[in-house]
């Protein structure tokens, strides 16, 4: 077969394995069988956490709901979301497939591309992320009166931040997918445990500012720290972080495409040779909870 | 390596690396396969026989891309499973036995839907292998079912339709009728038959530890044990290795005296089940006149003889002449090598 062909085959089965993926997501996260858990799933979870972080604020901060910080904080937790659910998601995916559906094995011996099998179930954890992000939103301008306008923000910041750092998320996914891949007992925890590191480095609910300096700069070095720092931005209209206001919003843009960039490319290489691991190891319909 | 073949490997081998018990120092291996050099032709049902442990699943899992061999080569469909695992995976499809995957909150229709669409089928072929599937399986009033609500058994027959929903060239099929009930045994087995002989060219790869089985489907039997191929062979061929030998069951009263039929010559190979209430005595026998001295032996270690059958050798015969123990057994046996 001619290179030609073969590198079309290789495009069709990409797009082949993002759609059907994309549509299996939304089977599995669409299940609202159940309309009361939905409701639970996709609206009390996020205000029920929203809310344990307004009491934390009070107790602590004994500020009130006007006060910038209070909008600073309440953004980050809400856009946190996307962490969980799109990262943790992803990885998660690998670890359901093997452990719980059995059906990796069968997912690897048919001619698709992983790779872009896992983004494409990152779609529909992306689209349930975002329900309970619009309600977590609304319920602090409508109901905590928090000041602030998505009418009024600055739209291009804002979308071009929202984009660039949910597609920095998938990959960082792909990339915890490819380590949750090798590891054959608590694979599915890994992603928990990044995520739960990050939330304390990126700056998701306090400044980076009251970091310690050497850990202001693994915060530095993080994308989603500038994730939200933009989002905040272009929401809020100002940094309150002395630390990164210096930063202007073309630079903050600039890094995120850059580390979108740096992590597909790393997340492809990286993933593929995870790959070649679990198939050295015999890892890939490894069955260790059931 | 030449192209004819649909399946062919060359000193094909696989060591396991096994967790380090604590106060080990060396790490400790498992030789799973070693040495496999085997020929499929193109068109064949070809059956892999051998007991639990033996590396059928292994061997599975390698030519199907899901695990690299440790040494040799392999080729499917004359494309190198190292080299090219993708080429490999557009000609293939795989089912395992007494597997129970699939999405649970999909129906069954949509789990083989999923599939039809990894592998590329435009809507009406996918529609058309998946009725004709169902049909097969007996699960066509289950097409709406959520997979969550199916039994074990149907479970496995969904997993079994989607093995050849994309009418592999070449299907590897690993214990299939595992824990099913002996009528959908009887099913799938004259669905694989059939689907080989009326698609000329494709190739069928069957792994069992039911000589019945092995014996009723396919073209051509290796066996393997320990991760060798001892023989093989059409099971016709690989019977007639015992043409010259006689082979006996006896039933007698329970007995403990193995050992002395060891002692008699004659005997090639012997093997020993203690069933409730009685023995159970299994020989290979170089000639019948051998029988005599048995039943002597019998008697003079105060047995009874409760039945004596002669029978034609099985694949299991061939097996315990070769390796001299029973099969899926292999706690029970009484060897004697002579
Ligand atoms: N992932 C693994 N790690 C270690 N040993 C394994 C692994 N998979 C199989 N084995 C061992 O390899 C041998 C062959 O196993 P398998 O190929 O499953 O045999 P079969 O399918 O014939 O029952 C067995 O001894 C089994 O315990
Ligand atoms: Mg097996």
């Amino acid at each position: 077969m001619s290179t030609e062909s073969i590198k079309m085959n290789n495009w069709h089965e990409s797009a082949r394995s993002f759609r059907v993926a994309t549509w299996l997501g939304w089977q599995i996260e669409s299940n609202w069988t159940e309309p009361f858990l939905f409701m639970i799933y996709a609206i009390a979870r996020p205000v029920a956490s929203a809310l344990i972080l307004v009491f934390m604020y009070m107790v602590i901060a004994q500020g009130g709901m006007g006060h910038p910080l209070f909008a600073y904080i309440y953004l980050g937790n809400a856009f946190y979301i996307y962490v969980a659910s799109v990262m943790i998601g992803i990885s998660w995916t690998v670890t359901d497939d093997r452990e719980h559906y059995g059906i990796l094995k069968y997912i690897y011996a048919a001619p698709i591309q992983v790779y872009f099998y896992l983004l494409g179930r990152g779609v529909a954890k992306t689209l349930t992320a975002t329900v309970a992000v619009v309600i977590t939103l609304a319920f602090g301008m409508l109901v905590l009166r928090i000041p602030y306008d998505f009418l009024a923000m600055n739209h291009a910041l804002f979308w071009a931040t929202f984009f660039l750092g949910l597609g920095a998320l998938a990959l960082m996914g792909i990339l915890l997918a490819g380590v949750a891949l090798i590891t054959a007992r608590h694979s599915g925890f890994i992603g928990e445990a990044v995520a739960g590191a990050l939330y304390l480095f990126c700056g998701a609910v306090f400044p980076l500012d009251v970091l310690p300096q050497p850990l202001q700069y693994i915060g530095l070095s993080l994308p989603l720290t500038y994730w939200l720092e933009g989002l905040r931005r272009a929401v809020l209209r100002e940094s309150i972080s002395p630390l990164l206001a210096p930063i202007s919003n073309e630079i903050i843009l600039v890094i995120l495409l850059g580390a979108t960039l740096v992590l597909g490319l790393a997340s492809l290489g990286f993933y593929r040779w995870c790959e070649h691991r679990a198939k050295e190891k015999g890892l890939i319909d490894m069955q260790t909870m059931y | 390596m030449s192209q004819r073949f649909a399946i062919q490997t060359e000193g094909l081998g696989r060591v396991y690396q096994l967790k380090r018990k604590r106060g080990e120092t060396a790490p400790k291996t498992l030789v799973a396969l070693e040495g496999v050099d085997s020929e499929v032709k193109q068109g064949e049902l070809f059956g892999l026989l051998g007991p639990n442990g033996a590396g059928k699943t292994t061997l599975i899992k390698i030519l199907t891309t899901l695990l690299l061999p440790t040494s040799g080569r392999a080729l499917v469909d004359g494309i190198d499973i190292v080299q090219d695992p993708q080429e490999v995976r557009r000609r293939i499809n795989m089912v395992s036995g007494g597997e129970t995957c699939g999405y649970g909150l999909l129906t069954v229709e949509e789990n083989l839907w999923m599939f039809t669409q990894f592998y590329g089928l435009t809507d009406r072929v996918a529609r058309e292998r998946i009725n004709e599937m169902l049909e097969v399986v007996g699960l066509s009033d289950r097409r709406k079912t959520k997979s969550h609500f199916l039994s074990t058994g149907m479970k496995q027959k969904m997993n079994f339709a989607r093995g050849f929903l994309n009418d592999p060239q070449i299907l590897f099929l690993d214990e299939p009728t595992l824990g099913l009930d002996v009528q959908t045994s009887r099913v799938l087995r004259d669905f694989v038959k059939r689907w080989v002989r009326e698609r000329p060219g494709k190739t069928l790869l069957l792994t069992t530890h039911y000589m019945a089985e092995a014996d009723e489907l396919c073209d051509r039997v290796a066996i393997i044990d320990k991760g060798k191929i001892l023989a093989c062979d059409t099971p016709a061929n690989l019977k007639r290795r015992l043409q010259r030998a006689s082979i006996f069951k006896l039933q007698t009263t329970p007995l403990e005296m193995s050992n002395r039929f060891s002692d008699l010559p004659g005997v090639s190979k012997f093997i020993e089940h203690q069933r409730n209430g009685h023995t159970e005595l299994n020989f290979i026998l170089e000639n019948e006149n051998v029988l005599v001295k048995i039943l002597d032996a019998v008697q003079a270690g105060g047995g009874h003889l409760l039945s004596l059958e002669k029978r034609e050798p099985t694949l299991e015969d061939v097996f315990i002449d070769l390796v001299g123990r029973g099969f899926g057994d292999e706690e029970t046996p009484l060897e004697v090598e002579k």
